[in-house]
């Protein structure tokens, strides 16, 4: 395991400016599929300017309920996507994770994942989690087996959750505990 | 349609909106018993009568502004009596879904049926008012008496999201319960 919390195999977890961000966010958001895949709201298209003020919100808090990385790729270090927890109850210990790698040239290739095992890394060891939680639409088949992959198990699927194009999806329930994560992360 | 039948009256109870002026000493007085948690979906604290004043008009205020909430206080019918709260909260009218929570205030207005005669008007409400296409509810395992009303309304377990709360000295489970307006059976 490299000693960098931040640094994977692929990907390193980093920070941007808020008009990075801003702008890397209304840029990826033109392309449906990947706001479809990422977010059950109806598909809108925000300026630039407008994420940049969502992100400027929360620069002054310490301990945020939202924390949000972006994801670089080590070879290039080009942005590709952003990771978060979108959801901390710190009584309970649990986070909710979200993904999006907004670049389509790098889907399917491992990046994700990598992001991923790192934001796991991060809340149990850093963050203190006890467990770690995502919802998946049942469309999002790239996405689940990634999940699948950093050691996500099923706990549930919420039926006709979501409705696109005059149909009905499930929305899964993922989950993965501390005790869990550390036997993967021993082997 | 038949709009002679009342959306806010039960056999027991009726649903009605907050009384500013009466309901927070009341409320207030619930928040001391540590079971309430369950129905305010917070952390177990007793509040002074002025926190929970603000509370409530913070609750108007979102479903004025954010119109993705709806708020009834529970009034027993015989004396108008406040005895719960319920709301139908995270309503998203685009894909047609809610979540349910309700609670019985005090220990001894429970199991005398109030729970399951409001159960009956949210349901209606959410059903053939909000239009809404699935409910959700999201209780924890050891809340026993929430989970049996429900299910005998229809609701079935659909995901089990495993030691996701910590209270009374260890991690519980935490069901999220559903039923669809298809499984919804009026009346039942």
């Amino acid at each position: 395991m490299s000693a960098n919390l931040f640094e994977g195999q692929l990907v390193r977890l980093s920070s941007e400016t808020s008009q990075v961000m801003g702008e890397a966010f209304a840029r990826w958001n033109q392309n449906s599929e990947y706001f479809r895949l990422l977010d059950s709201d109806p598909a809108h298209l925000w300026s630039a300017n407008k994420f940049k003020e969502f992100l400027e919100k929360d620069l002054d808090s310490a301990l945020p309920a939202n924390l949000l990385f972006s994801i670089r790729t080590l070879e290039n270090d080009k942005l590709i996507g952003f990771v978060a927890f979108d959801g901390i109850n710190w009584t309970d210990r649990d986070g909710y994770v979200a993904i999006g790698i907004g670049e389509p040239d790098f889907w399917g290739k491992g990046f994700g994942t990598d992001a991923m095992r790192l934001m796991l890394r991060y809340g149990f060891t850093e963050l203190n989690l006890h467990r770690v939680s995502l919802n998946v639409y049942a469309y999002n088949l790239r996405g689940i087996h990634s999940y699948e992959k950093c050691g996500f198990k099923h706990e549930g699927r919420i039926r006709e959750f979501i409705l696109r194009d005059g149909l009905r999806s499930d929305m899964l329930h993922m989950g993965i505990l501390r005790e869990e994560w550390d036997k993967l992360a021993q082997k | 349609m038949d709009i002679t039948n009342s959306l806010y009256e039960g056999r027991l109870i009726r649903l009605g909106p907050i009384d500013h002026e009466k309901d927070p000493p009341l409320v207030a007085r619930w928040t001391h018993d540590a079971l309430f948690r369950t129905v305010l979906g917070a952390v177990a604290r007793p509040l002074s009568s002025d926190a929970v004043r603000r509370q409530l008009e913070k609750v108007e205020k979102q479903m004025e502004e954010a119109k993705n909430l709806i708020h009834f206080t529970i009034r027993a019918r015989v004396d108008n009596r406040l005895v719960g709260l319920a709301r139908i909260f995270w309503i998203d009218f685009h894909t047609g879904t809610g979540v349910l929570n309700m609670g019985i205030g005090d220990a001894s207005d429970r199991r005398h049926g109030y729970g399951s005669d409001a159960l009956n008007l949210l349901l209606r409400f959410a059903f053939d008012e909000l239009n809404l296409h699935r409910l959700s509810a999201w209780p924890s395992a050891d809340n026993l008496p929430f989970i049996q009303m429900v299910n005998k309304a229809g609701f079935e377990e659909e995901a089990r999201r495993r030691e996701a709360s910590f209270h009374d000295g260890c991690y519980w489970d935490v069901l999220h319960l559903g039923l669809l307006r298809s499984q919804w059976k009026q009346g039942s």
